[in-house]
């Protein structure tokens, strides 16, 4: 984390508040907390923000605040942060299909690890993944925390299509495909609750900031969610992070 | 009620506002139109809001058959329009009637036009917004670009009074040039680069590659370096952002940007001058000027107010009363009564 924020420009609409230049839970905790706090303060002038790992861009209209105005009660939101009252994270669980048809990469991935598809599964859905940002597609996690023991290359050649839902593995890192794309992660599962529709009132599923965690579920349950899903009725699970 | 049958959809056309706001947290790109001047004035020319939903196309126009009539104006690139194969006036209101049919020729200028209709397009709004982002299969007429047997809804006439034929006072035309100097901010990430590939940046000619989409312009040209990598930890992207990968050739992220990525920006292209971007076809010059921010938002507030000006204007000539001239007329032996309207 730097000593003094940065504020950079880019344009004539958007600002950026830099916080750090690594991956750090630390810094995107910060970066939850000053976007939450924005929002909270409703500040003439702001458009939207977007947060990323270690960055918020502010979007604003120069006709309703002057970019030194602008920066000055970001500084201010800054000081009080720590005594605002901001809701805490939250998990979101996603209830994902490992192996077979809906992931054919698993094995690979077992394989290339030395250890057994089930092992994957249990070391996959052990952990409360962060979400550090949602970008390159809409609603799609960019995702920390993925223990090294399932770490495995992207594929060679990557697919052209790759289902919505599927769940991957590339590198150290592991996310979900919310909509269908070409893509070289392997893929070790497939969760059938929409992480994006456009039609919904909220939606993206996902929020920069809060928690994932995948639960194995068996094929019954996957169709049976899925059918849900069609008829929007299915309520995802949501619950509050433990502090530590 | 008024439709749009799109007989043929020419190269790339589909439905733009001035972009969907608030979901780019979500990875949602704005979209929108590409050169929002054009498409401002068009919705002012036929009485609409400035951020109606307007049909953009590109360098290849449609073919669409108006049922029913309809006020349009069409702006932004010279793709010659015309009505029923009559050329007709671009900056300007134009009457179309029942049956007639809109079609273009041969780009003489710039890249893409845009056709305002006089109540708007009557297509739903997703996410604030009937701007299509074809990727995210969202907004516009079924999330996608037009094709033809498409019909497309106008809205009722009731909502809209504005009746008459007005042309944009010629000083408001821009003029799309083969050469271009746009202007831009320095940054977000300027310091990643050596001072001689920020002085490169600014003193070469660029040429527009054949990779333009409406998600961003790759530019060939001098290599700008960088001082260790081109590669940052992934943070936002704005309209106008312009991304040197490792290959040290900039790339102008546009519309359809994504909403982060992970190469580092030399410089913001300023709101005004990115309407020129999205003029811009294969094979155009573009180079690059360096302004500060506080030049920059001055240049905007006057751009933003250009705006209520032309409105103003428009206001002013369509309640302009138009001199009308009665003739009678005999014709195979019936007595007509023309009248002669001379439109300003």
């Amino acid at each position: 984390m730097y000593e003094k924020t940065k504020y950079l420009t880019a344009g004539d609409r958007a600002l950026v508040i830099e916080f750090g230049d690594t991956i750090e839970e630390q810094i995107n905790a910060k970066i939850r907390s000053l976007t939450l706090a924005i929002e909270k303060e409703g500040i003439i002038g702001i458009i939207e923000t977007i947060p990323t790992y270690r960055s918020l861009m502010v979007i604003y209209e120069p006709l309703l605040i002057e970019l030194d105005e602008l920066i000055d009660k970001a500084k201010a939101i800054e000081t009080k942060m720590g005594e605002m009252k901001l809701p805490d994270a939250k998990v979101i669980e996603i209830p994902t299909l490992y192996g077979g048809e809906y992931g054919p990469d698993i094995e690979f991935v077992a394989e290339h690890n030395k250890i057994s598809t089930d092992e994957v599964i249990k070391i996959h859905s052990s952990t409360e993944y962060l979400i550090y940002m949602i970008g390159f597609t809409p609603g799609f996690p960019y995702l920390g925390g993925m223990n090294d023991k399932i770490a495995a290359p992207r594929l060679a050649a990557p697919r052209t299509k790759i289902p919505v839902g599927s769940v991957g593995i590339a590198g150290t890192q592991t996310g979900i495909y919310p909509i269908e794309s070409p893509g070289g992660w392997q893929l070790i599962g497939r969760t059938p609750v929409k992480l994006y529709d456009p039609y919904r009132k909220d939606p993206v599923l996902l929020n920069a900031g809060d928690y994932i965690k995948f639960v194995q579920i068996d094929e019954k349950e996957y169709k049976k969610i899925e059918e849900l899903e069609r008829e929007g009725k299915y309520k995802v699970i949501i619950r509050g992070k433990e502090r530590r | 009620m008024t439709t749009m049958k799109i007989l043929k959809p020419g190269m790339y056309t589909t439905i733009q506002d001035v972009g969907r706001y608030n979901y780019q947290k979500s990875g949602m790109s704005v979209a929108g139109a590409m050169d929002q001047f054009s498409l401002r004035v068009a919705n002012i020319l036929v009485g609409n809001s400035d951020g109606e939903a307007c049909v953009e196309i590109t360098i290849m126009g449609p073919k669409i058959k108006f049922n029913g009539d309809a006020l349009i104006a069409v702006a932004g690139a010279n793709l010659q329009p015309m009505i029923n194969n009559e050329a007709i006036n671009m900056w300007s209101g134009v009457k179309v009637l029942d049956g007639d049919v809109l079609s273009f020729g041969t780009a003489k200028s710039g890249c893409r036009g845009y056709i305002a209709i006089a109540s708007g397009i009557d297509v739903p709004e997703v996410m604030g917004s009937k701007s299509t982002y074809v990727k995210g299969k969202v907004g516009g007429f079924e999330g996608r670009i037009l094709r033809a047997g498409d019909e497309i809804k106008i809205r009722s006439s009731e909502e809209n009074n504005f009746t008459g034929i007005v042309k944009l006072p010629t000083e408001f035309i821009p003029m799309y040039n083969k050469d271009n100097t746009v202007r831009v901010v320095l940054g977000p990430q300027d310091d990643y680069f050596t001072e001689n590939g920020v002085n490169t940046f600014f003193s070469s000619h660029y040429e527009v590659t054949n990779e333009v989409d409406r998600m961003g312009y790759r530019l060939s040209g001098s290599k700008i370096t960088h001082k260790t990598g081109a590669d940052i930890i992934s943070d936002g992207i704005t309209m106008g952002s312009v991304q040197v990968p490792g290959h040290g050739s900039p790339i102008i992220m546009m519309a359809d940007r994504q909403t982060t990525g992970g190469y580092t920006k030399i410089a913001t292209v300023i709101t005004p001058d990115i309407n020129i971007v999205g003029q811009l076809k294969p094979g155009d010059s573009i180079s690059f000027k360096s302004i500060n921010i506080e030049e920059a938002h001055k240049i905007y507030r006057k751009y933003m107010n250009d705006f209520d000006v032309i409105r103003e204007s428009v206001a002013k000539l369509q309640s302009t009363p138009i001199s009308a001239k009665k003739f009678k007329v005999r014709v195979n032996d019936k007595e007509y009564e023309v009248s002669v309207q001379e439109i300003k």
